[in-house]
């Protein structure tokens, strides 16, 4: 059995194959096998209908592509049939419960989508004249504005592109913060609960990182924080509500005692979710904190990006935040701020940190959604996910171990360890047999502090029978595992794919398709 | 509220099972002083999906569609024509509303289309491997040069001047803080290479050096033939990486990886992506094979499963945040997945032969555009090679003259004071790209606008 670092397997151990029957094209009705684009065409066929233009007279400085590319190509209804078999291959919150902790899976409505490719809004340049997208930068400070009344912070810089990019425009804030009075501390203190990106992206600015330990209760060791506060320290990252569910309910304190050292309190708003509408950041002393529109504000995940992070910025903060951004004119016009003005008008500014102006497509999407739902719906929506989260917590009393349960509610996600699953079995096994059951697993072996974590965030936007549907299945299959049922290790048997061989995908990496190396790698 | 499927039933069922009475006994651990007590003051209360399209409408329309007017705006964001298949297929839900493919067996739809998008793009720059997308172009240009420091060991990076001033931008935020020492300089209006500082990068390329950043086609259209770098790099340990901002332009010309760079990264919006102010974006990332451990980013690989059956995992990610934490090769965690995505249909439908039929295209078009704006009195047409955008010195500032042509609908280009502010000796400067969306009446209505607004 091979493991990576978080102790997860990431290689089938050996069972009884599947015995379904096999076919002549290896399909099984409505699931269809699909093979690459480089292996169904070649290189002469098109989908699409250009003219030939005369290779005459190019003005290439005598570097005309001569060589093969080797990009095959499908007509439209051979290309719209491969993607369309290869999406059937993927669940998606379209489909049911998206469970995954940490990652608020909500559904996605489409009125966003509609309103994302309106051309006013699609077919825009990001280096048009200005005075041809004030509706654009309108977009933008309305935006603006309704992050920071939820947040009740000072300033905020739109220009991220994910929740991580968002943790760096924080962090560059808190070291141009710091370089401003000439201080050089090297430090961030990062709650071994946290994302990985929280240290990654401390590293990935220059800062040395220092892990502070959690409580028994799965809140942040105050005490030792508190201990570590000094001279070197630039800043803490805390994540509230916390990746273990909880509130981290001495958050003012902790707060306060950073502020006292000289240092800045960055959260990660990855789970603002529980409290968007119910409590502001800025009341509880924050200096910076990302907002992953794709988490809270709905836009859609796309397997994989495009995020959006835009980050509040407190008082102290603000004047540091990036170019360019939105401002508002006495006349109601709005302008941009660059480079150009920059010295003038935002001298502090630790500069730009990506090509235009964010993630403008997202922008528009988040709006829609927050204007559709309102103050009072917004309030509406960490109420509801919070009692989902709770729900299924509760309903699974007896069946699986909460390590935190005994702490009190949670907020919009359930943690439990694989505390009293049969020998031999892990939280692997019950979120593949959760697959048979037709729904996408909760976060496994996520946060680290607890062993063998499962973390499930329903969100506010299932209903109460798909709650019980899930919650039955999730008991069913738990039951499994701590009976010790064997044929759960062969779980998913009902998938597109069985369990994959992560190990193998690693020690011999094949990234691109090259024919005879993909038939070593099946072998 | 439409997008909340509870009813007052069911939360009532729902806290009788929890045991509670009531939503508020569920934040007890948030204190009392940081609880709201009802909705935030002065903030609008829900809205229909008619009334919330009425309002986003209204903004919609206070903007300037490019498709609505002649439209010649490029430097790194190129309006091309895309597929009306494509924005279907994206927005199918199980691609749309899926999440990264961390649950492969209910995820190879993603994983597939990932795996094809790293070959079309290892393929189209001329490289062995290319990761799963970064968020734009400009992000990996740094990513890019992170990684040359933890290949080279060193800590020098020298920046064309050709490099778009934005990533240039990017750059000295990143290495203020991360202790990078850059070797940055401003382009120049030279006649006939614009942009063109070969020669300054050979000559400083040195021992210290851990890369140099080269972008092909450059800021202001120029294609020039790295070779020679690439090998003087070499000679010196040093990486070359190659940047392109307009990927239609590799179905006409040679791809940075054949002329011998290590690393190639650039923005992908041009296929699949619209413009969009600016993002969404997807930047594509590359290199040789060798190096493929000192990769950022999510790669998707080609493994098995447990019926011996050809399947797609996440691949490498001892490299990745989520399991190295400080130690990871970057902070980076989502990607650009669905634009990845829209990327690699588009191409699959272009195919090779619709790529170059594309690129060629643009080409012709911008000949034509650049030798009719040449005739107009004053204007000098600067570049002897490019590909569908080129630059024209005018003779007076270029700024005014753009928002006096946008005054008329025109949007006739980029006037470099906007990208280089404050450096007098660029501010005649315009660049003008034309694709296969810029008609040859688009181009006569700019001509005739900008010899009027020149006479004036």
């Amino acid at each position: 059995m091979s493991m990576n670092s978080e102790g997860r397997v990431t290689r089938p151990e050996t069972h009884e194959t599947s015995g379904v029957s096999e076919t002549f094209t290896g399909n099984r009705a409505l699931m269809l096998e699909e093979a690459l684009i480089f292996e169904r065409s070649d290189y002469a066929r098109t989908g699409v209908d250009l003219p030939d233009v005369p290779a005459a007279g190019t003005r290439f400085g005598g570097l005309d592509r001569t060589r093969p590319i080797g990009l095959p190509g499908l007509p439209e209804p051979e290309a719209v049939r491969h993607y369309t078999r290869l999406s059937r291959q993927n669940y998606a919150i379209d489909l049911g419960i998206f469970p995954l902790g940490s990652c608020t899976m909500k559904h996605n409505p489409r009125l966003n989508e509609k309103m994302a490719r309106l051309p006013g809004f699609a077919d825009i340049h990001p280096l048009a004249p200005v005075g041809t997208v004030q509706g654009a930068l309108a977009v933008i400070d309305e935006l603006a504005e309704w992050l920071l009344a939820l947040t009740g912070m000072h300033g905020v810089a739109m220009s991220p592109k994910a929740g991580a990019h968002g943790e760096l425009c924080g962090l560059l804030a808190i070291r141009a913060a710091h370089d401003a009075t000439g201080s050089d501390r090297s430090v961030i203190l990062v709650p071994e609960s946290a994302h990985g990106t929280n240290p990654a992206t401390a590293a990935f600015c220059g800062y040395a990182v220092e892990n502070i330990p959690a409580t028994a209760a799965g809140r942040v060791d105050v005490a030792a924080l508190m201990a570590r506060l000094g001279p070197d320290v630039a800043g803490v990252m805390i994540t509230n509500p916390n990746t273990c569910g909880l509130f981290e309910r001495e958050m003012k304190t902790i707060s306060d005692a950073v502020h006292a050292a000289g240092a800045y309190v960055y959260c990660d708003g990855a789970n603002f979710n529980a409290i968007v509408g119910r409590v502001r950041p800025g009341d509880l002393g924050i200096d910076a904190m990302h907002i992953n529109l794709h988490k809270t504000f709905s836009t859609p995940h796309g397997g994989g990006g495009p995020g959006s992070g835009p980050v509040v910025l407190s008082r102290a903060l603000s004047p540091f935040g990036p170019l360019p951004f939105v401002a508002k004119q006495a006349d109601g016009s709005f302008r941009l701020i660059e480079e150009e003005t920059a010295g003038d008008e935002h001298p502090g500014s630790f500069g730009r940190m990506s090509a235009f102006h964010g993630q403008m497509g997202m922008f528009t999407r988040a709006l829609a959604y927050i204007l559709s739902h309102g103050a009072d719906g917004l309030r509406q929506v960490s109420a509801d996910a919070v009692l989902n989260a709770n729900y299924v917590l509760r309903s699974l009393d007896g069946v699986l171990d909460a390590p935190f349960g005994s702490s009190g509610p949670c907020m919009h996600e359930a943690l439990f360890s694989d505390e009293g699953l049969a020998q031999g079995f892990t939280t692997l096994d019950i979120a593949k047999g959760l697959i048979d059951e037709g729904f996408h697993p909760m976060t496994m072996y996520f946060p680290l502090v607890v062993h063998g974590a499962m973390l499930i965030e329903p969100t506010e936007t299932e209903g109460k029978a798909t709650l019980d549907q899930f919650i039955g299945a999730l008991r069913s299959v738990a039951m499994r595992a701590k009976n010790g049922d064997p044929a759960l290790k062969a779980a998913p048997v009902l998938a597109p794919r069985r369990r994959l061989d992560e190990t193998a995908a690693a020690r011999k990496p094949v990234l691109v398709w090259k024919e005879a190396r993909l038939d070593e790698a099946a072998e | 509220m439409r997008y909340l499927p509870l009813t007052d039933a069911d939360r009532q069922a729902m806290l009788a099972t929890i045991g509670t009475s009531s939503i508020d006994d569920l934040f007890v651990d948030v204190p009392e002083v940081a609880r709201l007590a009802g909705p935030i003051a002065d903030l609008p209360g829900h809205a229909s999906e008619l009334a919330v399209e009425r309002h986003m409408t209204r903004l919609a329309k206070k903007n300037l569609a490019a498709g609505e007017v002649p439209f010649f705006l490029g430097c790194g964001a190129y309006r091309h024509h895309i597929p009306a298949s494509v924005d279907h297929i994206i927005q199918r839900g199980e691609f749309l509303t899926s999440y990264t493919p961390y649950q492969p067996e209910i995820a190879q739809g993603t994983l597939q289309a990932l795996f094809e998008f790293q070959t079309q793009v290892a393929r189209l720059y001329g490289c062995d491997v290319a990761n799963a997308s970064m968020y734009d172009g400009s992000t990996a240009c740094w990513e890019a040069i992170v990684m040359a420091r933890r290949v080279t060991r060193r800590g020098k990076a020298i920046l064309s001047a050709g490099l778009h001033p934005h990533y240039v931008s990017l750059c000295r935020t990143m290495a203020r803080f991360t202790g990078d020492a850059l070797d940055i300089a401003l382009p120049d209006l030279t006649p006939g290479a614009p942009g063109d500082d070969l020669a300054r990068l050979l000559d400083v390329v040195d021992g210290g050096t851990s890369c140099v950043v080269v972008q092909n086609p450059n800021i202001l259209g120029h294609v020039a033939d790295l070779s020679e770098l690439a090998a003087r790099c070499h000679q010196h340990g040093a990486l070359l990486i190659a940047v392109v901002t307009e990927p239609v332009s590799l179905g006409a010309i040679c791809s940075p990886g054949e002329m011998g760079a290590d690393i190639v990264v650039g923005e992908g919006q041009s296929l699949g992506v619209g413009l969009q102010f600016g993002g969404p974006y997807v930047g594509l990332f590359a290199c040789a094979e060798k190096y493929v451990r000192q990769m950022p980013g999510r790669l998707a690989g080609v493994t098995s499963d447990g019926d011996g059956r050809r399947g797609f995992v996440l691949t490498l990610s001892t490299r990745e945040q989520h399991i190295r934490r400080e130690k990871a090769t970057s902070n980076i965690c989502t990607n650009s997945g669905l634009c990845a995505l829209a990327f690699s249909v588009h191409l699959t439908l272009l195919g090779e032969t619709g790529l170059r039929r594309l690129a060629a295209l643009n080409h012709h078009g911008a000949v034509a555009a650049a030798d009719r704006l040449a005739r107009l009195p004053g204007v000098e047409l600067l570049n002897r090679s490019f590909f569908n955008e080129f630059t024209l010195n005018l003779p007076r500032e270029a700024q005014p003259v753009v928002r006096a042509l946008a005054d008329k609908d025109i949007l006739g280009g980029i006037p470099l004071g906007r990208l280089y502010p404050g450096v007098d000796r660029l501010a005649n400067g315009l660049v003008v790209a034309v694709t296969e969306t810029t008609r040859v009446e688009d181009v006569e209505a700019l001509a005739d606008a900008l010899e009027a607004e020149l006479a004036a």
